[in-house]
């Protein structure tokens, strides 16, 4: 790589006087520098976020290695310049580069972003801004980057449909050599930027929003969703890599100068998951299950320890403790990587005998805490979400922890759930003090370190999400929401450990928004444009979030917030993203909806099949033989 | 067995903070394979030490660090494998052995050797390359130095040990001890404060060329790079 080293897009003048410069300046270790004269594909991989979070995401990392894999392919990253850069781009006219070639994004073929939370849809628009590109796909000539969307929140592309050219409904690793070819194709013949879109529209997985037309009753709601042109598919079925094991996957991710928020090696184990809780999206949209298998797993972890030098390698996945060979992996990675100084994080384990043990030998148990999920504060609306954790799990597995060392506990609960009452409210203290006693009662009064032990409740506000069961549900306001949390803190204040026990709750306002977000269609995409226009940036930071502004952009809009919150949804209408197929099919979610409000649980896809259609793959957890694990969902 | 690692910092890794220096070194001795010794106890760290930290927006040709082998093989194959596992940026010049007795990089920095420039357009607005010697000759040179705790008076000349045009260039020779350690910038604000003239705004172009030791005693220094009380091979 030597001699390579680039120009910088900033001047010296600039990068000495904004904050952390190492953001964008490219050269990290395993960054991939091609020769521009040897690439006919130019593609920016955008995470519209800042660089220390942008850099932690591991999807990125794959598809930039699987595009620079690609002969004649040269993939770079773009992140959201920080508050502070932006102000200088902006009054200085500078567009937005991308890290390796430190070139205009504006002069790619395509620029390819994630969507990893709604709260992010602001940075689309920055990025597009700065880079130079109009916000509104239908004003983009011919000579502008083509601007792709993907990841979970394409799921719903509607609210931003106005924005791309075209989204990737599904995992990335299956369509995109298809479509670099087809690209080349229409750029060989002179077809033009919209015949290119017209033929990518039919292949699988490709929704472009250009060819599609909503229609909507008095009533606010969609009368209909249908193609513009013949040949355009109605649905759009999300795209899903069958070969898990065998597929690609980095074994030299980038590491970054910086300290970034996820500073480690992270190893995929496996995609989707059996439980199906269903306020889920997660759970729904990756399934079905697949594992990984042990072989790659361990050729990955010591490859990518190798090319990296990091001193931390994470298991990924939604819940670890259902990877089934969890236990040998464990193990050689502790052999493997304990003798080289690793460290190993295991996040989203079922706390039982095996996890403790395991923890105990990687983790310094006075320094960590453990965490448990039960979302809900009562047996009855854990029920109702399907969230199978029992007490007696939770304390058991407390009881367990206490006796091994640990003294600090953390617990998550959702605030807002559907069918909620005060009492599954109470249940949430109720929980967190049975937890606090248990600590008394199990560890002898000489052996307590500094005497006590810490619980700390945190509650996040339920927001209902596309593709899951409790797509139809109501979402709580913001005065409901915020009347929730002081309901909670009051029932721990009343508690005989209050005093154990640390309360956190999330911002209100935010969550309804994403809600709007979340569940909206395609008459959104005006309003993040007027929001964008008073200067509503990096809205996923509290500190720059302005709800006034998110306000007065819905009533300058003519759009009523609680049309997309608070309003009930009827089981036959028609939702924004109902055209697209997520593999479970909508009956299946009605059904887990329906179920929810008996409190009836569903097993997990391992004990019994629920049918949710996600066999059509023919892969994964589908084709396992069926056994009794009567395990419940921890993550 | 400890060795001593001389590398330069340039061009765009300039950006990079000291922190991020010391980050990217831990990750580029494990990819190089080198068997560096770790502290015992539950969170184990390599046994490293950096000498002098450097400023972002500095570069340099004599940045130092210290570490701990269990294993050696030879300094040469320490010099290829680590530059192997760098970036363009850092560039590793040389590995000693050091001897047993050797102070950690830190601990043994007594000065360090600056050359400054200043950009096209942000040069002093007097004839500064003839007021050097003056400004040098002068008994003592009060600043105010600002300090964790507040401000303090200190006396800027024990801290040059020489100051000289070289070409056009500046080059400067400051103390660099933990105690007294003199940022070069601070220097020629005070040059030019002495001349009735500011410094432009991110006027200077910096680099360190060399960390000094001192081999001598206080009163009679001798002052020679860090790598000089190192050995190219293994000490008997």
């Amino acid at each position: 790589m030597r001699g390579r080293m680039n120009k910088l897009a900033l001047s010296d003048d600039i990068l000495m006087k904004i904050e952390k410069p190492a953001r964008y300046i490219g050269g990290e270790v395993n960054a991939v520098v091609k020769n521009k004269d040897e690439v006919d594909m130019r593609i920016a991989m955008c995470f519209p976020d800042v660089y220390e979070i942008g850099m932690s995401h591991l999807g990125i990392q794959i598809l930039y290695d699987m595009f620079n894999r690609l002969d004649g392919v040269w993939c770079e990253r773009v992140y959201s310049p920080w508050v502070d850069l932006d102000a200088v781009m902006r009054k200085e006219k500078i567009p937005l580069f991308a890290l390796e070639s430190q070139e205009p994004v504006r002069n790619f073929d395509w620029l390819g972003i994630t969507l990893q939370y709604e709260m992010c849809y602001t940075n689309i628009l920055q990025v597009l801004d700065l880079s130079g590109i109009p916000l509104l796909a239908k004003d983009r000539g011919e000579d502008m980057p083509i601007v792709i969307g993907g990841g979970p929140c394409a799921y719903n592309p509607e609210p931003i449909a106005d924005f791309f050219d075209l989204f990737y409904i599904g995992e990335g690793e299956t369509q995109y050599e298809k479509l670099i070819s087809l690209y080349r194709l229409c750029r060989r013949d002179k077809l033009g930027r919209k015949e290119f879109l017209r033929r990518a529209a039919q292949i699988p997985g490709i929704y472009v929003p250009m060819f599609y037309e909503a229609a909507y009753h008095e009533d606010g709601t969609i009368a209909s969703f249908t193609p513009t042109e013949e040949n355009i598919p109605p649905v759009i079925v999300k795209e899903i890599e069958k070969e898990v094991s065998s597929t690609y996957y980095p074994k030299k991710p980038l590491v970054p100068f910086m300290r970034i928020t996820q500073d480690r090696v992270v190893l995929e184990i496996m995609r989707g998951c059996i439980r199906g809780c269903r306020f889920c999206q997660a759970g729904q949209i990756y399934r079905p299950v697949r594992e990984r298998s042990l072989d790659m797993l361990k050729e990955y972890a010591t490859a990518m320890l190798k090319n990296t030098g990091q001193e931390e390698i994470s298991l990924s996945s939604l819940s670890s403790s259902d990877y089934k060979k969890l236990p040998e992996l464990i193990d050689f990675l502790i052999e493997d990587c304990s003798k080289n100084h690793v460290n190993i994080s295991l996040p989203s384990l079922r706390i039982d005998a095996f996890s403790l043990d395991v923890m105990q030998k990687v983790q310094d148990v006075k320094k960590t805490s453990l965490t448990f999920a039960p979302e809900a504060g009562s047996q009855r609306l854990r029920n109702v979400i399907n969230k199978g954790l029992t007490e007696e799990d939770i304390l058991n597995g407390a009881a367990l922890a206490f006796e091994g060392g640990w003294t600090r506990v953390k617990l998550y609960f959702m605030l807002g759930l559907p069918t909620e009452t005060e009492e599954d409210i109470r249940g949430i203290a109720e929980l967190s003090n049975k937890i606090a006693a248990t600590f008394f009662e199990t560890v002898p009064k000489d052996k307590r370190v500094n005497g006590k032990v810490q619980i700390v409740t945190s509650t996040s506000f339920f927001i209902p999400k596309p593709f899951t069961p409790f797509q139809w549900a109501r979402q709580c306001t913001k005065d409901e929401y915020i009347d929730k949390a002081y309901l909670t803190r009051n029932a721990i204040k009343e508690q005989l450990n209050q005093k154990s026990i640390k309360y956190n709750w999330h911002e209100a306002d935010t969550s309804v928004l994403e809600g709007v977000l979340a569940r909206g269609d395609r008459r959104i995409s005006q309003v993040l444009l007027k929001v964008y226009e008073k200067g509503a940036i990096y809205d996923a930071w509290s500190e720059y979030f302005d709800n006034e502004k998110w306000l007065s952009a819905f009533s300058e809009c003519g759009l009523d917030i609680d049309f997309y919150t608070t309003r009930e949804r009827g089981l036959d209408e028609i939702f924004p993203w109902d055209f697209i197929d997520c593999g479970v099919s909508k009956d299946f979610l009605k059904r887990e909806w329906l179920k929810a409000q008996k409190e009836e649980i569903s097993y997990n896809c391992r004990k019994e099949c629920q049918g949710c259609g996600a066999i059509r793959f023919g892969c994964g957890v589908c084709f396992e033989e069926h056994y009794d694990d009567n395990t419940p969902c921890w993550s | 067995m400890k060795i001593r690692i001389k590398f330069r910092k340039y061009g765009n890794l300039k950006y990079i903070g000291h922190l991020d220096v010391q980050r990217f070194f831990q990750k580029a001795v494990r990819r190089a394979g080198i068997d560096v010794a770790y502290t015992t106890g539950f969170s184990p760290h390599q046994i490293m030490s950096f000498a002098a930290p450097l400023g972002v927006g500095l570069e340099s040709n004599g940045e130092y660090m210290d570490m701990e082998l269990n294993s050696f093989t030879d300094c040469q194959d320490i010099v290829t494998r680590l530059n192997q596992a760098c970036v363009e940026g850092i560039e590793i010049l040389s590995a000693v052995v050091l001897p047993k007795e050797a102070g950690n990089a830190m601990a043994s920095v007594a000065a360090a050797g600056y050359t400054v420039r200043f950009r096209e357009g942000r040069e002093p607005e007097f004839d500064w390359q003839n007021r050097i010697a003056s400004f040098y000759g002068r008994e003592s040179i009060p600043v105010t130095k600002e300090t964790k705790k507040g401000t303090a008076e200190i006396d800027l000349k024990q801290g040059i040990f020489s100051m000289e045009l070289r070409g056009d260039t500046l080059y400067m020779l400051l103390d660099a001890s933990s105690a007294g350690n003199i940022k070069p910038q601070m220097v020629i604000e005070a040059f030019l404060s002495d001349n009735q003239d500011t410094l432009k705004e991110n006027a200077l172009l910096i680099t360190r060329e060399e960390t000094y030791t001192n081999i001598g005693t206080p009163d009679m220094p001798k002052l020679v790079p860090l790598e000089a009380v190192g050995l190219e091979t293994a000490y008997e």
